[in-house]
């Protein structure tokens, strides 16, 4: 059975680039780019990992982290995030909202996968 | 309504400025006097009166204008009015200080 | 031979001519020339209005009556004049200082902003004066009649009511025209001010033409003249040459007290003095006037009295004497000079007289239909306070007319000069009590008045019509019901007195008793002791005394307001200044109680201190007086006042300063907060297109998509992305170039229409997608420019698309104004949104700022960066506008072909 992984991202071309490497490694890939809808559209997929960006229309991508951190189903959840401010302070605070990767942009494509082999276990 | 803690001794032209003033207050004291002296004589007026009240009326005049001359040049180096020129920022009197 | 209609064509072209003086001082006025308005002879010259036709004519005749007491009337303004040092120095500084528009405003604000005080003061000048109108109106039309009689050869008499019609009317339009055509702080009129300065020199030019004339030419010189007199003398009944002491020292005091208090004289006196010097000069040169206006008096009277035949009357020798000699230039010159006599009194007590009931009856009553409204509800008050101006104009003049109608002219009304007088002088002992002592309450002042007032209508003003008027004979002779001692002319038994002189003893005696003691019993509220402190204290001021204090007032509600009343460039003008004055930048002041004081001055220039005073309670919502101005009331001493003055102003200096560095400390840790954020911004933009590139190009590296379509589709975002990539950068190195100064300009001519055009062109995607209506005035947009007007266009559509991006109306207008004013151009956009919130308005401008973090209204905060710094190498400039229906920006240029390198940039050399 393939992985699931849901890519929460609000640049269509970014977006549409995950997908592809994604698709091609093997992963059942969902998209959504709202950040308000977020964490029910991860309640409705139940992925096995989630891509998460930072700045989002409507809801920030800590704000969505620390509610999925906050429920029984999504607790476990790994989430891996990206942002295009690699600044130390937004890693500090992924790291306290309890992300389990944080990369930034620009990626390098065998980087995200190897990361997300790691997080699912193999 | 001056304030008490002025000097006691006045630089001369200072001391010039104030008597003026002085003269200035006092002119309108020495018109009344003049102007109340044709009734002090009785009778029809007579064309002496006629000339008194008209000449002590001219001697009242030119001294009127002598003191405006040293009083006016005052309020040229003092201007008034620094709160009634509404659109001069630069007229506010407290940042003049 | 005069004909009537030479006569009529001579006043005519005269007329026109004055239009034309005043037309010609107000426009140079408009463009700030008022050196020579200001002139003190233009100032000394507007005094005259004090000589009317009744001193023209009347003095004449008044001399061929009674000798030498004619004089007395010139007499007492002479005293004032000299005597400027105790008395006008202080009422003009205090006039000045409080932006005070009448005498009724005076006194209204002296006792505490008082309006039923201003509504006393406003009907006592009404009554005192509209007979005195009637009364110029009468001489004019009695001296077209005199032609008219000595002709009777020619011309028919036209009707003489008729004439006096006409004259009513004119001067109505003259008046409105000249009087209330703008509205401006300071009440002052320079067209009128002119005019009547050119009216008194033809006054005193007439007179003094035929006073030599009748010395030189037909009275035998100065021998001859004696000789007359002698003969005067002899021939006039008994005592009529003597001088009777109570009159004499009477009607100079009158006379005095009359030129304080006329409604036309302090208007020319106080209200259109433009600074001190011209205090000084007229302190010496219009006694001077007066004194020449007198010199011929006597010889007029008694060469008429010997020459003309009996009966003659002696009012109007000074036309009838060159008259009998057929000298007819002589004698029109004559007639202008009473004309102009009387045409400049009624134009100035006209204008005096509507201010007074505009500002504190009309604009009262308007206020209170308003009660708790907010600001933008004065709307229409600019609209309104002129409306009421005009009406009170045409109203005052048509109660003169009326009067003189329903008096029938003749001898009643000759005598209404000195009831006048005696009238408005009641408001002497309010005015100079007000002035000179601090316990001088309002209730006193209410009492006084009233008092005065009422004996003067009973023992003088009533008694005046006349037996068949308002009192009856027996009533006259015995008192109201027989009691003795309440006989009108002979009070209290006194019945040896002259009765004008019986009236002003009576009246002011009683007046100032009854201010006095009752000024003693009262205890005056504490804006009265404040303005009390004001007013006594003028002179010793060296700035203007600490106002009220507000808890919660928003300068924007303020601003608003002014807008309405003062207009909205001098509104945000003034706001400006005054900002600036405490160290901030933008429209809007810290609502100071020093700042509210000011602001209410300024207002009360326009509208009255009462009014202005009650406008501003209704926005601040309070109109009590705060704990400070009461410490300030308490602290009675002039010591210690003087003391702190020292103190405070260096407070203030302090407070400014700290608040300046306070604002630019502010400032810098906001901006420091933003450059990190602008950093974590820029990267963010940065490597969100490289993010695609660099992914979609690995996909390519290692083989690419199968399918030809995907990967051609790969390719174009690569693409895609590298672009909108330059176009970042060339914004950020677009600011960079233009902070530098390292910027070429192209400069050429072009129509501000064809500037904007291009502009909309260019954002016709944005407006198209944003559904955004533009409103613009194309007729005023056919302005020449010289500038480079592509970067120009660049700021205009920054402007545009920012408005179509941020303004969040359902639906989205655009208002684009452009005018000219004070040798700039505006062009105003004014959007119908919620506008720039308070707090942010002044970082806008600033670069790496943006409104809200929508990344979606793309651009990195850079454009109103760009657009200050296009406007700065433009040599204009670009502001947030406060307090209007929504978001709205200011560009202000330069108009005209001025140089186009306001400066020069380094650039210069490195392109050569």
């Amino acid at each position: 059975m393939k992985r699931q992984v849901l890519v929460i991202e609000d640049e269509p071309n970014i977006a549409e680039a995950i997908s592809f490497i994604l698709s091609r490694d093997g992963w059942s890939v969902s998209t959504h780019a709202s950040g308000t809808t977020a964490v029910q559209a991860v309640r409705d997929a139940k992925p096995d990992v989630l891509i998460l960006d930072v700045m989002l229309p409507g809801k920030s991508g800590y704000d969505i982290l620390q509610d999925l951190r906050s429920a029984d189903d999504t607790r476990a959840l790994p989430v891996l995030m990206l942002t295009a401010r690699g600044q130390k302070t937004d890693r500090d605070l992924a790291e306290r909202l309890g992300v389990n990767r944080f990369m930034t942009k620009p990626f390098s494509n065998s980087e995200i996968l190897t990361n997300l082999r790691e997080l699912v276990g193999g | 309504m001056r304030s008490q803690r002025e000097p006691l001794f006045l630089a001369r032209q200072s001391y010039r400025r104030r008597r003026v003033e002085d003269a200035a207050r006092l002119l309108p004291l020495l018109g009344v006097v003049l102007f109340l002296l044709p009734l002090m004589v009785g009778g029809e007026i007579g064309s002496v009166r006629l000339a008194f009240v008209f000449s002590s009326w001219f001697i009242l005049i030119l001294s009127a204008m002598l003191l405006a001359r040293h009083l006016g040049r005052d309020a040229e180096q003092r201007p008034i009015g620094s709160q009634s020129k509404p659109l001069a920022p630069s007229e506010d009197p407290a940042g003049r200080r | 031979m005069l004909t009537f209609n030479t006569l009529v064509g001579v006043c005519f072209l005269y007329v026109i001519m004055l239009f034309l003086v005043a037309f010609v001082a107000d426009k140079r006025a408009r463009r700030s020339k008022v050196r020579f308005l200001s002139s003190p002879m233009i100032y000394t010259l507007s005094l005259s209005v004090y000589c009317t036709a009744w001193t023209f004519y009347g003095a004449v005749g008044y001399a061929a009556r009674s000798g030498l007491e004619f004089v007395t009337i010139y007499l007492g303004p002479t005293l004032v004049m000299i005597g400027w040092w105790w008395f006008l120095r202080k009422l003009v500084r205090v006039g000045r200082s409080q932006r005070v528009t009448s005498i009724a405003d005076l006194v209204s604000s002296r006792y505490g902003k008082s309006n039923l005080l201003g509504v006393l003061v406003t009907l006592i000048a009404v009554i005192g004066t509209t007979p005195y109108i009637a009364l110029q109106l009468q001489s004019v039309t009695l001296s077209f009649a005199v032609f008219a009689r000595d002709r009777s050869a020619g011309w028919v008499i036209p009707d003489l009511e008729q004439t006096a019609i006409w004259v009513a009317g004119g001067l109505a339009l003259f008046t409105i025209l000249f009087g209330t055509r703008n509205l401006d702080v300071n009440e002052r009129h320079h067209g009128v001010v002119t005019a009547i300065a050119v009216e008194a020199v033809v006054k005193l030019v007439a007179l003094m033409a035929v006073g030599i004339f009748v010395v030189w030419g037909i009275g035998g010189g100065s021998q001859g003249i004696s000789a007359a007199i002698q003969q005067a003398i002899q021939a006039a009944p008994e005592g009529a040459w003597s001088l009777q002491g109570g009159r004499w020292v009477g009607l100079t005091f009158l006379s005095a007290a009359a030129f304080l208090t006329l409604p036309r004289m302090f208007q020319v006196l106080v209200v259109e003095n433009v600074d001190e010097r011209q205090l000084a000069t007229a302190s010496w040169a219009f006694p001077l006037y007066l004194f020449l206006m007198s010199l011929f008096v006597i010889p007029i009277a008694v060469v008429g009295l010997a020459i003309l035949p009996k009966g003659e009357n002696p009012d109007l020798f000074v036309l009838t004497l060159p008259l009998y000699f057929e000298r007819d230039g002589l004698a029109m010159l004559a007639f202008l000079g009473g004309f102009s006599s009387a045409t400049s009194m009624v134009i100035v007590a006209s204008i005096a007289l509507a201010t007074m009931v505009s500002n504190h009856i009309i604009m009262p009553l308007w206020l209170s239909t308003r009660l708790g409204v907010d600001a933008s509800e004065y709307r229409d008050a600019r609209q309104i306070l002129l409306s009421a101006r005009r009406l009170s104009i045409v109203g005052i003049l048509a109660l003169g007319y009326f009067y003189y109608r329903i008096s029938g002219g003749g001898a009643a009304l000759a005598a209404i000069g000195l009831i006048s007088f005696a009238g408005v002088a009641q408001v002497l002992p309010a005015m100079a009590g007000g002035l000179f002592w601090r316990g001088a309450s309002r209730s006193g002042a209410v009492a006084g008045l009233i008092t005065g007032f009422v004996i003067w209508a009973y023992t003088l003003f009533l008694p005046s019509f006349g037996e068949a008027g308002v009192m009856s004979a027996s009533m006259l002779a015995d008192g109201p019901w027989g009691i003795a001692a309440l006989r009108p002319q002979a009070l209290f038994g006194v019945d040896g007195l002259d009765p004008v002189v019986h009236a002003l003893f009576w009246s002011l005696i009683l007046n100032c008793s009854v201010f006095v003691s009752v000024s003693l019993l009262s205890f005056p509220s504490p804006l009265e002791r404040l303005q009390a402190a004001q007013f006594v204290n003028v002179l010793d001021q060296s700035g203007p005394a600490r106002g009220r204090s507000f808890n919660a007032a928003t300068s924007e509600d303020l601003l608003v307001m002014a807008q309405e009343i003062m207009g909205s460039d001098q509104a945000q003008a003034w706001f400006q200044a005054q900002a600036e004055q405490q160290g901030k930048q933008g429209y809007l002041p810290d609502t100071t109680p020093d700042f509210i004081g000011r602001l209410e001055r300024e207002l009360s220039g326009l509208v009255g201190t009462a009014t202005a005073h009650a406008m501003i309670g209704q926005i601040l919502g309070g109109t009590t007086v705060s704990v400070d101005d009461l410490l300030a009331v308490a602290d009675e001493t002039q010591q210690m006042l003087e003391q702190t003055s020292q103190l405070e102003a260096k407070q203030l200096e302090l407070t400014t300063t700290a608040r300046q560095l306070s604002e630019v400390n502010e400032k810098l840790t906001q901006l420091s907060i933003q450059k990190d954020a602008f950093l974590s911004q820029i990267s963010h933009e940065l490597r969100t297109p490289m993010t695609s590139i660099r992914a979609f190009s690995e996909i390519l590296r290692d083989g690419g998509a199968n399918d030809p379509e995907a990967a051609a589709r790969h390719a174009s975002i690569i693409h895609d992305e590298s672009v909108r990539l330059t176009r970042l950068l060339d914004d950020l190195l677009d600011l960079s170039v233009l902070e530098n100064g390292q910027v070429q300009l192209y400069p050429r001519r072009e129509v501000m229409r064809e500037v904007l055009d291009r502009a909309i062109a260019a954002t016709s995607s944005v407006i198209d997608q944003e559904k955004m209506h533009i409103h613009r005035n194309r007729s005023d947009e056919g302005v020449a420019l010289y500038t480079d007007t592509d970067r120009l266009a660049q700021v205009f559509i920054n402007l545009i698309s920012n408005a179509a991006k941020y303004c969040d109306a359902k639906d989205k207008r655009l208002a684009i104004r452009v005018r000219q004013r004070g040798g700039r151009l505006q062009v105003d956009f004014v959007d119908n949104g919620s506008g720039v919130p308070l707090e942010s308005q002044s970082m806008i401008f600033e670069k790496f700022s943006r409104l809200s973090d929508q990344a979606a209204a793309g651009g990195a905060g850079l454009g109103l960066a760009i657009c200050r710094e296009i406007m700065d190498k433009l040599d204009g400039s670009i502001t947030y506008l406060p307090g209007q229906s929504g978001a709205a920006f200011r560009v202000t240029l330069p108009i005209g072909t001025q140089s186009p390198f306001g400066r020069t940039w380094p650039s210069d050399i490195n392109h050569l």
